[in-house]
């Protein structure tokens, strides 16, 4: 009994193991296989699909929520990854901990697409790591129903009129960025003083604040539940259409400007493949579907001439220089990292 | 006939999943990654004794407690109405309290977001009959309420399914006896039921105390929790060292608390859990 039992289950065993190779084997043949690991909807998906039937490469793509969290992942080994999209003070740590290869953009032709504004960024002076995928403002988004006052700076965040009806961005290097830039400080700061003040300002701002917010801000701000909001500019752009009351400001101490590109970590082993992925990706054709699809905005100049004349006017979405002459770009401060979490955590916590 | 063999595939799932990431846990929460190598600290226990960290888990287990504490006042009546002889559709009423769990949870949960809001279903109610709208969304209240929503079934069939197993005729028997109704439950019914009620309060408290999505929906993000302080230091600051001290510290509170569960569990049967 003992016996006819283990010998069922073993040949259950390997008829399954068979079958699962075989299967595996019917499927079409790839010449490659790269992985892509990218933010939760920051895709258009048919365009994967596009990019294995053009180039008989499959794509396996994944996804992760915060920059940090993809650090971790691809610092702790384990997870291959051969394109990843970082934003700019990540891209910048990357490098300093010689995680990137270095990019060949011979093999990248459609790179002379990419607006030169966004090109010897800080993060990558001499543009050798990274591709820009899409870039952005942090401001404030507000109902002009509800608000009378002009908003044109942080402060507004700081009023009491507006008690209760204010939504800050639950994100502790944004928060705290933003008050850094009120008090006169940078966002970039690593000074215990400012980092104190900054903290006591946000703690006097807490009953003002209705909540601290991730996703669902977009919903709330266009159902009307709040004033005012921090947002991402891309968020404000699918704000506006779906509530018109709504407008975005960059508020006049700076903002914040962000980048989130395109890099090749050096765990990869398919990196001519992963550069064929990021070229594609600068296709103006293809980047058009993508922004299309995302609503944030596009560093592609050919892109760009395709859009239309209401979103390039948009300052959510493609503000001018000027609007842009003030805002800061994040720096690596991952060695402060600990202390803006713990003040984050006492603010929250309070 | 032994067929040990058969136990093997859930060792093996043992070992993979719970034992070895129990071993990570403290392996991070003792170890720090310096120049010279990884070396052994106690740092990040220290550092969960600051006040803001203890404050923190005060929190939890506060607003853990009220909840299961209105899980049980709510829970242990509508188990006795299932459980009861006379009560006709109680198979309706069971299947309402099954029924939510079929949803995902986090669904659920941002159900109440457009639910609680300032226009939402239930201020737009409120404001229609002519009362002034209420700030229902954001406070403790919300939290509370949502773990309450969340965990409430967790409290009433672990009762319920005690309470059916009572034999009968032991409560048949004390009211011949003269007892009247009250007395019938105070001396009988309650005590045999009380494994139900252990189990029902372990399985509403764990998760009440470690949740962070409630907490953070609900909240608005102003109550942090041990499982919030938790998750920010695996997703945002990547302090995988400091989030494990936390999950190891709460493991061993959980230990704890069940620890002492259990010793009013030992002599009953039945219901219990572990």
């Amino acid at each position: 009994m003992k016996r006819s039992l283990k010998l069922k289950f073993t040949l259950l065993l390997a008829v399954s193991i068979v079958s699962i190779l075989l299967l595996s084997g019917c499927g079409q043949s790839y010449k490659a296989t790269i992985r892509v690991y990218n933010w939760g909807d920051y895709i258009d998906k048919s365009i994967i699909t596009d990019f294995e039937k053009e180039y008989n490469i499959k794509v396996i793509y994944t996804t992760f929520t915060t920059n940090e969290d993809m650090y971790v992942s691809l610092k702790s080994g384990g997870s291959t990854y051969d394109v990843v999209f970082p934003s700019e003070y990540m891209v910048k740590r990357m490098i300093n901990e010689d995680m990137l290869h270095k990019i060949n953009l011979d093999n990248i032709p459609n790179y002379k697409y990419i607006d030169d504004k966004f090109k010897n960024l800080p993060a990558d002076p001499n543009n050798e790591y990274s591709v820009p995928y899409f870039w952005g403002t942090l401001g404030i988004v507000y109902n002009k129903t509800m608000v009378d006052d002009p908003v044109d700076s942080w402060e507004i965040l700081w009023n009491e009129k507006y008690a209760k009806q204010i939504l800050m961005v639950d994100s502790q290097r944004d928060s705290i960025g933003l008050t850094l830039q009120m008090l006169g400080y940078s966002m970039n700061t690593r000074n215990l003083d400012e980092l104190e003040e900054a903290k006591q300002k946000l703690i006097e701002q807490k009953p003002l604040v209705l909540a601290y917010v991730g996703d669902e801000v977009k919903d709330k701000m266009v159902g009307g539940e709040a004033a005012l909001a921090v947002v991402w500019s891309g968020e404000a752009v699918a704000m506006k259409w779906e509530n018109p009351d709504l407008e975005y400001v960059i508020p006049k101490e700076g903002g914040n400007l962000w980048f989130d590109c395109a890099v090749i970590p050096k765990v990869s082993k398919n990196k001519e493949e992963a550069e064929l992925f990021i070229n594609y990706l600068c296709d103006p054709e293809i980047a058009y579907r993508n922004t299309d699809y995302i609503g944030y905005s596009t560093p592609n100049i050919e892109t760009m001439k395709m859009l239309d004349e209401e979103l390039l006017n948009d300052i959510a979405a493609y503000p001018s220089d000027e609007d842009i002459a003030n805002a800061e770009v994040f720096d690596d401060v991952s060695d402060a990292l600990e202390i803006y979490d713990r003040i984050w955590t006492e603010i929250k916590a309070k | 006939m032994k067929k040990g063999w058969i136990a093997y595939p859930y060792v093996v799932w043992l070992v993979i999943f719970i034992f070895v990431p129990l071993l990570l846990i403290v392996f991070y929460s003792v170890t720090k990654t310096t120049d010279e190598g990884i070396v052994f600290t106690l740092e990040y226990f220290k550092r969960f004794f600051e006040p803001i960290y203890i404050m923190v888990l005060l929190r939890s287990l506060y607003l853990a407690l009220i909840s299961t504490i209105i899980c049980l006042l709510l829970g242990y009546p509508l188990a006795m109405i299932l459980a009861s002889k006379e009560f006709r559709h109680k198979r309706v009423l069971l299947l309402l309290v099954v029924i939510p769990m079929w949803m995902n949870f986090l669904l659920r949960t941002y159900a109440w977001l457009t639910l609680l809001e300032k226009n939402g279903v239930i201020n737009t109610f409120i404001s229609f009959i002519g009362l002034p709208k209420m700030e229902l969304l954001y406070n403790q209240g919300a939290v509370v309420l949502g773990m309450v929503y969340n965990f409430l079934p967790f409290m009433v069939l672990p009762i319920y399914s005690v309470l059916i197993k009572i034999d009968k005729s032991i409560i048949e028997a004390a009211e011949d006896l003269g007892a009247n109704s009250r007395t019938v439950f105070r001396k009988v019914i309650f005590p045999l039921s009380l494994p139900g009620v252990v189990s029902g309060i372990t399985m509403v408290y764990m998760p009440a105390v470690t949740t962070f999505v409630i907490s953070r929906l609900l909240g608005g993000g102003q109550f942090t929790l041990i499982g919030n302080l938790i998750e920010q230091q695996f997703l945002y600051t990547g302090e995988w060292g400091f989030g494990s001290a936390l999950s190891l510290l709460m493991m061993i509170l959980i230990l704890f608390s069940m620890a002492i569960m259990s010793k009013y569990e030992k002599e009953s049967e039945g219901g219990g859990l572990f």
